[in-house]
Parts: C-alpha cells; structure tokens; sequence
C-alpha cells in the first residue's frame, strides 16, 4: 500500500514527549507507521515539513453544531448571517453560511481549515440523535460525534431516587447504544425538570427535584459511578447546576466535592467560576483560584474553559432556565424547546462587550482557568461553541495564552475594575507549543478515551495538522499550511483539496437485555413515538462510524 | 402470482404533521388491506394506495428511459440562468437532502412548501423565538390546551387522541378530564364540539385579539371599545387570560387559519409573543400544526445546508434569504426563473394564475407518485415511489421529532432520492464539462 512520508518538520507530540524535535512521520492506510525500509516501491507522496511545525489534528471535546437546538439557532436568527462572510461553492465543495452557527457543511470545513480533525457535540437529547447523526453526516472531513443529556432524564433519575444502580447502568448503556451516543452529559443536573414542571429552577446541590426525591447530589453521584462502571472511555462530562450566577463557585466547588475521587470532567468552567451575590453585580468577581486549586490536588478531575470572546454570538444550552434567565437579562429573543421525559433547551443570541464590566471579567476568568491550572492535561481549551464565541476564535485564545503582552495591552482596553476584580494582571504564564499542543489535542483525546488520537505515535489515526512556523502566532494556527485526515490531504494553502465524509464516533457499552423490558414498559407509558422506532441504525452513522470501544472492569 | 400476506408493525403515516408511527399494516402483494390504528386519513393514504401508472420517465410527454431522461434534466437544470427547485415536502429528507445539493450546484433558488404555509410562522419565529416543546410533553403535562385557527378534527385527527387532548400522562393521569381545551377560530368547526371553550372571533381580527390578550397578560387595562368588532367581549378574554395564568403547562397550537390569514407573520409574532410572556407566570408553549408529512423535515434539511429556512437562494454562490425575493410563487409571478424542478408537489394545481402561468411557459421536471397538472405540463417528469408505503427514510413530526419510515412493499417505480442522485451526478458531470470548455 501506499505511504505518505512527511519530511523535516518540527514534530509537537506531547504524549511522546517529543517536544519541537524535526522528526519524520510515515502514513500508512490512514494510520502512522513506523519509518520502513522500502525496497521496491517509492512513497506515494512526500511532503516536505521544512521549517514548519507538527502536531496531531486539533481535536475540539466539547461545542455545538449539529441537532434540533443548533438548528433552530440557525433559523431564528438570519440575521447572524447577513453580514457575516459565507463559504462559497466550489467545483468539489458545497456552499454555507458561517456567523456564529454555520451551516453543516461550512462547520466541516471551517473546523478542517483550522486544523481541528475531531469534534463532539455536548448536548443531544436521545430522541433527537437521528437529527444530530443526519447533521453529522453533513459534516464532511471531521470526526465527530456527541454526548447524550442524561442529567434530567426521568427513567434515569427514577433509578437514582429508588438506588437502583444496576437498572441506572443498563439503562444508561442501552440509551447509548440506541442514540449511538458517545457520553453521559449532566445539564443543570434536576434543574431542567424543575424548570419544566413549573418555571423554577435548582440552586443548590442537595435541593429535592420536587417529584423525583432525589438530588442534583444523588445524580452527579449515581451517573459518574456508571460512567465509570460501564467503562465509557470519556467520565461524566458535567455542566454544573447555576450556570452565569453571580456566586455560584460555591455550586461548582460542591460539584466537585461531590464526585469524591470519581473521575469527571466539568465543562466550559468559566461560566461557573464567579464570585459575588447572585442579586449584586457590584460584587461580582472571580473565584478561580479556589476552584482551580481543586483541580490542581484532584488529578481525576478535568476541565475546559468555555472561554469568552468580545462580539456577538449565540448562546445555545441545554439548560432551559438558563435561556430565559439570559432572556430576561438581555431582552433579547429567546427560543426554548423542551422534549419529552429528557431534557430542555434554551437559545438566545448574545454580545460579549469589552467595556461591560460583567462581560470583560468573564473573559479575564476563562484566561485565569488556563494559567491557574498547572497540569496542561487538565484542561482543554474550548469556547463552549458558539456560547463564549465561534471555535473560529481558537487562533486568538492561542495568542492570548503564548503572549502576554498582547493579553495585558487587551486587559488595558477592557472595563478598568476587571483589574481588582480579576488576578490576570499579575498572571506572567506564557503557554509554549508543547502546552498548546496539549490542550488543544493530546489533552482532550486522552480525555475522551480516543487512544488513536491526539498523537503521532504509531498505530494512531493519520489526523495531522502542518503550520506555518512563524512569529504571528495568530496567523500560524489561523490558516495552517496543510490538514491530513486519515492519511489524506484535506486542506491545502487554506483550501479544501478533498472532502471525505469523516467518521462518526460512538459507543456500544454492554447491558442486561433482562432489564430491556422495564425500559420498555416505562417508554410505552410516556413516550410518543413507538419503542421500536427509537433506536438509531447504523445507516446513520457517517463514514459508517466507528465504534470506541469500551473497557472491560 | 401468488399475494403474500405480511404485517408491517409500527409503521409510520406521512399523510399528516402528526407522523404517527404506530401503524400495524397487513400487506397483500402490493395492496395494504388493513391499517390498524389509522385515522380515517391515515387509512384513505395507506388502503387508496396505487402505484402510479405508465412509464418511469417521460420527457415532454413521451415516454422515454431513466438514462435520457436524467440527461434531459440536468441538462435543462444546467443550462438555466435562474433555475428554481420547489416542493419536498412529501418526500424522505434523504431525498431533501439530494434535492439541496443539486440546487447548491447548480445555483438554483431552493423553497418548500413551507413559504405557503407555515413560511410567515418561520418568519415570526426569526422575530421573537419560540417557546416550544416535542407532543410528548404535551401528553404528559398540558392541562390548558388553546387551538387557534386550526381544525385537528378534520386536518390531524389523531392529534387529540395520541398527543394533547385525551391522553394520559405522567402529571395528567386523567387524561380529558385534567385538561381545559380551548378553540378559537372563525367559524364554528367540526373541532368546536370537543372543546370546553370555543371563541369565535370575527375573520381577520386574530392579531387584535392576540395583542389583547397579551395586554390583559400584561396587566394592562382594555376597555370594551377596544373589542370592537373582534366578535369576543372583555369577560371572555380575561376569563381565558386567567385561565393561561393559573394553569401549569399551557400550549396554543396554532394552524395556517393564522399564519395565512391577514396578518400573516404578525399573528404567528403575537401568538409566540403571548406564549412566551406568560412563563413570567406558568410554562407556557406555542406549536404550529404542520401539514405535510415531511415539511418539517424539509425545514430542518434546508436550514442546517444552508442556515436558512426556505426562499433560499443559491445564485451567488452562497445562501441568501429572502422570503418575497426567492420564494417560489413570487419568482414565477414575476416571470424571473427560466427552468425549474418541482418536488412532490403541485403548483401548477394551486399557485396563482400568474405564477402557474409563467411555470407553464419554461422547462421544468416534475418528480410525483402519481399524474398530476404540475407533471403533465413539465418537459421532463418521473413517476416514483411513495415514501412510507414503498421507501424507507426518515421523516419529522411537525414537532421536529425524526421517525423513521417502514415501507409496506416494493414499488416498481424509484424512489425520488434515486432519480435525484442520478441527476445530481449527471449535473455535476455537465457542470465539469462547461468548466473545461470555458478554460
């Protein structure tokens, strides 16, 4: 078969601790292989990598772009595009619309442009996967998949209430395998359907969710136990109860407390790091030392940001309460979509403003996430897509972190009590690639459980990103100069120069079919589509997919 | 030959936006004989059943192969300056799909039957959002059901039994009896009987009432005077604003007797608005009642391809949007396509005079189950088989919810998805060879 050498390239694999080293890396069949002593043949292709840098794809574990709320985004607000730059038509690609929530096709590329070969959704209702898995299958070049909302959904917390835990993992592992899903998601764990039966919400972790006599404590505790029970290579991917509130690190410490040495993974943590009273903006501040301190003593916990950028954008949650909290704060217009026994849905548009004194402290606390954590494989650099910003915005949160004079000139520009409010004055950290290389690939593959990803070893994927060496740390990573997806050139001097389907990745966790029918009988007596008509088929699956597996306890 | 008898379970309905997919039918050869479960629309759709008749492809009324026909399309699709594509919404969105694609190639306008129904509802939700939510928490949640300018009992029949009036649900266990329903129409439908309180309001007067009723939510004050002419008295409105006040989980459905009345987009704005003021009190929903089987798929496909809804057009190179500007019937109307492709639809049967004109005056090709005055007068048409009884696929509920199709038997014919692969790679085989020539 035919091998793909890439010469002379600077290579960053942090987790071969090869650190800037000029290596050569063989491609076979889509995979790396080690260097062979070819006698007959030539390579089918060599690139020459002189005087550019090497890393594995860019890999992004948590955004939203594909399923019904990413959708109805992107019908609510035409606006969002109409001013925005568009992808055009060529002879080998389709067209889209980009704004703060491209279309399908635009998402694909624009991830690939920017050297990202792997993606996951946070947040798909089961009964919505077929939707998430067609959009997915519209999504060319990367692979991809999501995580299912489990936080709020009634079989689940029933099982928890009653401490059933052999039900809650079969269950648990049966809803996976039927929406081929990738991860147990937690959205405002008990809020959701606190909000759905009535229009509260929950603000501490041991509040009653009302009918259900359990806790956000209990279902926290119950669904990480099964995440790891089951052997799901990502843990429970958990956003925390009191997203926004002014005071809510306290929630986000019990959270943590919570798990008790289980592994987990709390995402876009900027959001659930402030300080203050929840009615007193006057006292808002950060609070990520504290929480980061924890993260720092708990090698089992991992994170990523959700950082802020200044400009519009679209906030997009599974967290009900939350979308009419924004509503009510923004005046803006507010789409909410609950569904059945599962979960809700909340989407507003949204505008980050340097000189709010609110909106710039969110952006001074996601950077304090990045410095303050001091293992790289900790946390993952996201920006919660679209909710802090576009994941087009990763360029510039590179140059943020490698460059602190460019981050104090911005902090100078930003509303002037962020600098009491906020240590990132006095933050000197300047992130290396190796550290760039890690939290924004190798760090979130080996939180996901992606063994094939993330690296440049032999054995793994031939996802690969080629850079431009170069001062402009912006225009490196913004507009890398080549992106091979399993072995292939997908990206060339900026353009697409093949479009693969990319795969779709999920996981078949093994259950007890004895308990089947318990699910079943439930299903029968809430749901309204047929049992039979819920589970998703492998025709749904892009590129065929591509099972992960699970380990073996 | 021998009629084999078998039973589809669990089979989905396309006829309707209800998308039931509880269907049990007993298939004989190619005859459904039964179709349990099915409402008195459901069955007409699965035991009227017949394929269509004549040949698969006909250009300009000749009978002619799959092969020359396919070439006659694209090559008319290709050589367009303006060409349009229009319908979808009785078809697979794996068809939909296909369909995009094309009209992105060839820079064609691409719109659904949507910007005929429920296209000023898209609008109003790009104004206010929509608080929204799937059947199923209706059924298990809603004790104040509102139908405005829609009539289930004739249009979704099962509507009422299977998603909100009847049912029992997890925090409604009485069913009927812990629901209030309401109906507020013009006319005293066959749905009026069934409800607890029917408003008949005069025609047109749906944003009055609606702006009302939002007041009265809003605790402003209204006088009698300021109902003139709207057909309810003050004691009516305040007695129904205190009722979506009070009661846990309200939803109005409303159907195209509001979204196509005057008004249009505005009254979907003020019943989304309404329902969306009063989760300062209760949880408070709006739904629209879809049509077509699939038009809410045809949504969803067209908006995450292109980011927008319907009346996209493609032109440029790029999506554009702009309901009145690419919209179908107004791009006949005003004579600008010069080719077209219709879709599991009939516009020659129910487009204005002016744009059923101006269709009739250019090439088009027309893909239907069945004959019909939009296939007959098209210079390429192709008869296919029928999503839900012969075609698998997906299809979504008018909640947004995607079910899957069973298919009864096999049809003679293709399936739309089939032709249009086809055509998709027979227009993009053309469009490479102009590419070549004009180098």
């Amino acid at each position: 078969m035919a091998i793909t050498i890439i010469k002379g390239g600077k290579v960053y694999d942090p987790v071969h601790g090869i650190n800037g080293e000029v290596r050569d890396i063989w491609i076979k069949d889509g995979k790396i292989v080690a260097p062979q002593i070819l006698e007959d043949e030539l390579p089918e292709k060599v690139i020459d990598a002189t005087g550019r840098i090497i890393m594995p794809g860019g890999v992004d574990m948590h955004c939203h772009i594909a399923g019904p709320k990413v959708n109805l985004a992107r019908k609510m607000r035409p606006e969002d595009k109409r001013y925005a730059p568009h992808v055009s038509r060529t002879s080998l690609t389709r067209s889209g619309t980009i704004g703060s929530v491209p279309s399908t096709f635009a998402t694909g590329y624009l991830y690939a442009g920017l050297g990202y070969t792997t993606a996951f959704d946070a947040a798909v209702p089961p009964l919505s996967a077929r939707h998430a898995h067609e959009e997915l299958q519209d999504t060319p070049i990367i692979d991809k998949g999501f995580f299912l909302l489990m936080g709020n959904n009634h079989y689940a917390l029933e099982q928890i209430a009653s401490k059933d835990s052999e039900k809650l993992k079969s269950f648990t592992a049966w809803l996976l395998e039927s929406a081929k899903g990738y991860a147990i998601k937690l959205v405002n764990p008990g809020g959701v359907e606190v909000w759905k039966s009535g229009g509260a919400n929950i603000n501490e972790i041991d509040q009653d969710i009302g009918h259900f006599n359990c806790t956000p404590r209990q279902i926290i505790q119950g669904l990480s136990q099964t995440a790891m029970d089951i052997g799901l290579p990502h843990p429970v991917h958990i956003h925390c109860n009191n997203l926004g509130i002014p005071g809510n690190w306290r929630t986000t410490l019990a959270t943590m407390d919570a798990l008790e040495g289980r592994r987990a993974h709390l995402t876009h943590i900027q959001f659930h790091s402030y300080g203050g009273e929840p009615d007193d903006q006057g006292k808002f501040c950060s609070k990520v030392q504290e929480l980061a301190d924890f993260v720092n003593s708990h090698p089992e916990v991992t994170v990523d940001v959700g950082q802020v950028l200044f400009g519009e954008t679209t906030s997009m949650t599974g967290d009900g309460p939350l979308g009419y909290y924004l509503h009510k704060v923004t005046g803006k217009k507010w789409t909410s979509a609950d569904t059945e026994m599962e979960a809700g849905c909340g989407i507003v548009p949204m505008a980050y403003k340097e000189k709010s004194f609110v909106n710039a402290l969110q952006w001074a606390i996601g950077l304090e996430w990045y410095l303050l954590v001091k293992d790289p494989w900790q946390i993952a650099m996201s920006t919660d897509h679209p909710n802090g910003g576009s994941f087009l915005a990763y360029p510039e949160i590179i140059q943020l972190l490698m460059d602190r004079t460019y981050r104090q000139e911005i902090l100078k520009r930003v509303h002037p009590r962020v600098l009491e409010r906020s240590c990132l004055k006095d933050l000197d950290r300047e992130y290396t690639l190796n550290e760039i290389a890690i939290i924004t690939r190798a760090g979130p593959a080996r939180m996901l459980g992606l063994i094939n990803k993330g690296h440049l070893g032999v054995g793994a994927d031939a996802d690969i990103t080629i850079y431009n060496e170069s001062s402009n740390i912006l225009a490196m990573f913004e507009l890398p100069y080549m992106v091979i997806k399993y072995g292939k050139v997908v990206v060339e001097k900026s353009e697409i120069r093949l479009q693969v389907p990319g795969n779709t990745l999920h996981v078949s966790p093994s259950f007890d079919p004895g308990l089947v029918g318990g699910i079943r009988k439930w299903f029968e007596s809430y749901y309204t589509i047929q049992f039979e008509n819920y589970p998703v088929t492998e025709e749904y699956l892009s590129g065929g997919g591509t099972m992960i597996p699970c380990s073996k306890k | 030959m021998q009629n084999e008898l078998k039973v589809v379970s669990n089979a989905t309905c396309t006829f309707c936006g209800c998308v039931c997919d509880d269907i049990e039918l007993t298939v004989e050869g190619s005859h459904i004989t039964k179709a349990k479960n099915a409402c008195v629309l459901g069955k007409a759709w699965f035991l009227n059943h017949e394929a269509g008749e004549g040949p698969i492809a006909r250009i300009r009324g000749k009978e002619a192969t799959v092969e020359e026909a396919v070439e006659e399309a694209a090559r008319i699709l290709v050589d367009a300056k303006f060409p349009i594509i229009y319908g979808l919404s009785d078809t697979t969105c794996e068809a939909q799909r296909v369909t995009v694609a094309i009209a992105d190639w060839i820079g064609a306008s691409i719109d659904t039957t949507t910007s005929v129904c429920h296209g000023p509802s898209g609008m109003a939700f790009q104004g206010v959002g929509e608080i929204t939510c799937s059947l199923g928490e209706v059924r298990n949640r809603a004790d104040l059901v509102i139908f405005w300018g829609s009539n289930p009992a004739e249009s979704h029949p099962r509507h009422w039994g299977r998603y909100s009036t009847m049912p029992k649900g997890l925090f409604v266990p009485n069913g009927r009896k812990d629901r209030t329903v309401v109906l507020v129409d013009v006319r005293r439908t066959k749905s009026a009987p069934a409800a607890d309180i029917f408003l008949q309001i005069k025609p047109r007067k749906d944003f009055e009432v609606l702006w009302m009723l939002r007041a009265l939510v809003k605790g402003l004050t209204i006088n009698e005077a300021d109902l003139v002419d709207t057909g309810v008295t003050l004691e009516q409105l305040q007695n129904l604003v205190e009722k979506m006040k009070a009661c846990k989980f309200g939803v109005l459905f409303f159907g195209m007797g509001l979204s196509m009345t005057r008004g249009k987009h505005l009254n979907v704005e003020a019943a989304l608005a309404l329902a969306r003021d009063l989760n300062a009190f209760t949880r408070f929903y709006a739904n629209p009642m879809r049509g077509h089987g699939n038009v809410t798929g045809a949504d969803n496909v067209v908006s995450w391809q292109t980011g927008y809804p319907f009346g996209v057009n493609l032109g440029r190179g790029y999506p554009r949007f702009n309901p009145g500007e690419f919209t179908t019937t107004d791009t006949l109307a005003r004579k600008e396509a010069d080719a077209a492709m219709i879709i599991a639809s009939d516009p020659m049967g129910n487009f204005s005079q002016a744009a059923r004109e101006h269709l009739g005056s250019i090439p088009y090709i027309a893909l239907d189950t069945k004959e019909t005055s939009t296939t007959r007068a098209a210079a390429v048409s192709f008869t296919t088989a029928t999503y839900g009884i012969n075609v698998p696929g997906t299809v979504y509920r008018m909640d947004d919810v995607p079910i899957p199709l069973r298919p009864a038997f096999e049809s003679p014919y293709p399936s739309d998805e089939k032709i249009l692969r086809a055509l998709e790679k027979k227009v993009l085989h053309l469009l490479q060879a102009k590419l070549q020539v004009s180098n």
